[in-house]
């Protein structure tokens, strides 16, 4: 009989367990770091897991071309101190070659993206690939699987699962196949910033308010970048916002805040009224089976 | 030095399951849960709003928050089991929600393995029924330690405290049969909210705790009892080629502890090979711990250099678990593909795995009537005792000790699919006092 850890001990105990069973089980992992909040938090969780060893997967990015500055910079400099392989791999270079072909020059990246991920799993032959996604997501993540199987073509079969029972994980997979893992799983969003805060982890400034030129879009508010310019007519003001995802400019929406600091973040977290997809994701509110939809096909 | 931190008041993470079907008001239960301890945002609400008004309802249908995994069955899609979060700013909760069904068998199972407690539903108007056994005693079977009975839909019965009273003598009376010991029982009305967050005034004759505060004080499965230290390792930290000499011989035995503790300067000894060392060090995260704690995930330095590898396992010398290459099992089929007894499976235990032969199959328990049946292979959802012959040495506690070191799952090599879950021991107390007899 032992005091119960609290519970972001016990997440993160749950979380190390995790990533040690993909190093103990499978061959060739590979990381995805995108320098967002979740993929920070799986890098702390990592350097918890594995030091004072190298960890035992290199990182990797699938870049869309259209993120954020601050964002692409944070990864670099965040790879580059913790002394780790950074993989990286551009949807544009799958337009190069053909493998993406966009409907209309402005059509989102976001969805692409799967091709390049399965083509850069196939280029280093992965099998497994560790990623930031949580349950709380969003409705069709409430029953994924800690390690979630893909076949050959990356899709995601809902019938075809394995069942997971205690914390005896399997991650079995025959050439080719490949296994979505997920450590943060059981974390919410308030788990994840309260981790932020607990373990002091430094995050990309678009994360904290800060004034940007936006306008407003169906409802939503679309920052203005190069990728997203104002269309004619359009009125452009500048609000105070913060990102709470970070992903693709064309498909990331911010939410008013003056939350500059951890701290009041949580604060507003804990309080908030609108969930993390709802509030800022442009893509997730076309259906409610866009996300299931998407997973099939093989997104992350 | 700790990194234990118990900032206010951190009663740590539950986690329980809801048994009962959609009748039962399982969903509205859930929902009742979430909305009133403010778990649903605006969006969500609002969108459960807009089709409760489509379904022509006057008010917020709350089992709609749960009403992915209804949607899919009706259409025959997955089947499955959903988790939920939610947190009351002193504990934070994860719900495994699995569909109530007889076919179900597997699901429940599976949401029941990582359980601390179930609230096992039961409609006021029809009281204990096959259903209501059959979850009680998969329950008990994948040792869930605490059983909370929610007497739902006390509205319908006009709050009657003696409708409340029958279904408790009925219900305890099929509880000791079956062995259950720590049950509690709670009249309520999801719809209504009586007793789940707030008291509500319809039930004064009750003086007992409502859900929540019941879910706010129940011990985790851990708690229960001392448990020996078990420690399975999984990895092994061997940073050679560091350019620090310093971590030149650093070797680090990482894992997390399944049960039990171990101070720095403990005896440990080492499974299989049974040599013996001192905890030299216990590290997390770059610091130094005195006590590795029950569930930690840490790395454990020894004095001595032994070969240690993934698979192996560390414990106290004064209590060994069982070194062996025969078990007895109940194992509860999950695959759609049928047991077949001439094959060879592989068995995943704690960081081990071994190929493993049927022996035989003593028995099936029928989940309803909780009576044995002789069979010769399982299909998906029996419930079955099960000897297995294994290739290479487990190192187990009987699952009643240790839901860990007593748990396993068996794979088929072929599909490298799970398509069992198997618990160690004599565990199906049903009928115990028969088979002594026998």
């Amino acid at each position: 009989m032992t005091k119960p850890l609290s519970h972001l001990d016990w997440l993160e105990a749950e979380a190390i367990h995790i990533l040690r069973e993909v190093a103990g089980q499978c061959s060739n992992p590979v990381l995805l770091f995108s320098g967002g909040k979740d993929s920070i938090c799986l890098l702390r969780l990592a350097e918890k897991a594995f030091r004072p060893g190298r960890f035992p997967f290199p990182l990797l990015h699938v870049d869309t071309g259209h993120n954020y500055a601050e964002v692409v910079e944070f990864r670099d400099r965040r790879a580059a101190e913790l002394g780790e392989r950074l993989i990286v791999r551009s949807v544009e270079d799958s337009m190069k070659r053909g493998t993406v072909v966009l409907k209309h020059p402005n059509e989102s990246r976001n969805k692409h993206q799967s091709v390049t991920l399965l083509e850069a799993i196939e280029e280093f032959g992965f099998d497994a690939c560790i990623g930031g996604a949580r349950r709380d997501e969003e409705k069709a993540r409430a029953k994924e699987r800690i390690m979630s199987f893909r076949d050959e073509f990356g899709q995601w079969d809902p019938k075809n699962q394995r069942p997971e029972l205690w914390s005896l994980y399997n991650a079995r997979s025959h050439k080719g196949e490949n296994i979505r893992a997920f450590p943060i799983s059981n974390w919410t969003e308030l788990d994840v910033w309260q981790y932020i805060q607990r373990e002091g982890l430094e995050l990309p400034s678009i994360y904290f308010a800060h004034t940007r030129p936006i306008v407003m879009r169906k409802g939503a508010m679309q920052p203005v970048t190069a990728v997203t310019p104002a269309l004619a007519g359009e009125e452009v003001v500048n609000l105070q916002v913060r990102f709470r995802t970070v992903g693709d400019i064309t498909c990331t929406a911010p939410v008013l805040s003056d939350a500059d600091t951890v701290d009041k973040i949580i604060a507003e977290t804990a309080t908030t009224t609108i969930t993390e997809r709802g509030a800022t994701r442009l893509d997730d509110q076309a259906s409610e089976a866009a996300m299931e939809q998407r997973k099939k096909e093989g997104y992350f | 030095m700790t990194i234990q931190t118990h900032p206010i008041e951190d009663h740590g993470l539950l986690r329980f399951l809801t048994c009962g079907s959609v009748d039962d008001g399982k969903s509205t239960l859930i929902g009742r849960l979430l909305f009133d301890s403010k778990a649903i945002l605006a969006d969500t609400l609002t969108a459960i709003e807009k089709t409760s008004l489509k379904r022509g309802m006057e008010q917020v249908d709350l089992s709609l928050l749960t009403d992915g995994l209804q949607a899919e069955r009706e259409q025959g899609i997955t089947i499955d089991v959903a988790y939920r979060y939610f947190t009351t700013g002193i504990r934070k909760y994860i719900i495994a929600d699995a569909p109530g069904h007889e076919q179900y068998t597997r699901n429940m199972v599976t949401a029941a393995s990582t359980a601390d407690l179930a609230v096992i539903l039961v409609d006021a108007r029809k009281g204990v029924i096959t259903q209501t056994r059959r979850h009680s005693y998969l329950a008990h079977l994948v040792g869930i330690p605490h059983l909370v009975v929610a007497v739902n839909k006390m509205d319908l019965v006009n709050y009657d405290q003696s409708v409340f009273e029958k279904i408790r003598s009925e219900y305890l009376a099929f509880a000791e049969q079956l062995g259950i010991k720590d049950v509690r029982f709670i009249p309520l009305s999801a719809l209504k909210g009586d007793m789940v967050v707030e008291r509500g005034e319809n039930l004064p004759w009750y003086q007992g705790q409502t859900l929540m505060e019941i879910l706010e004080t129940a011990t985790t499965a851990h708690d229960e009892h001392v448990e020996a230290f078990r420690l399975p390792v999984q990895y092994v930290c061997r940073p050679q080629d560091s350019t620090n000499p310093e971590l030149h011989d650093y070797r680090g035995f990482m894992g997390r502890v399944e049960s039990g503790s171990i101070k720095v300067g403990e005896r440990v000894t080492v499974l299989p090979s049974g040599l013996s060392s001192t905890v030299k060090a216990i590290e997390l995260g770059g610091q130094s711990l005195p006590e590795a704690l029950t569930e930690q995930s840490v790395t454990i330095l020894l004095d001595d250099e032994i070969d240690i590898s993934r698979g192996d396992m560390l414990v106290r010398a004064t209590e060994l678990p069982n070194q062996t290459k025969q078990i007895e099992t109940t194992v509860c089929w999950l695959s759609e593909t049928p047991l077949d007894k001439s094959r060879t499976y592989l068995i995943r235990h704690t960081t081990r795995e071994t190929k493993a032969k049927i022996a035989s199959i003593p028995y099936r328990v029928d989940v309803n009537s909780l009576e044995r049946q002789a069979v010769n292979g399982l299909s998906m959802n029996d419930i079955a005792v099960v000897n297995f012959k294994l290739a290479q040495p487990l190192f187990t506690d009987s699952y009643r000790d240790n839901r860990s070191t007593g748990a396993f799952i068996v794979i088929d090599e072929s599909t490298n699919n799970t398509v069992g879950a198997g618990m160690i021991g004599l565990i199906d107390s049903a009928n115990s006092d028969q088979r002594d007899a026998a």
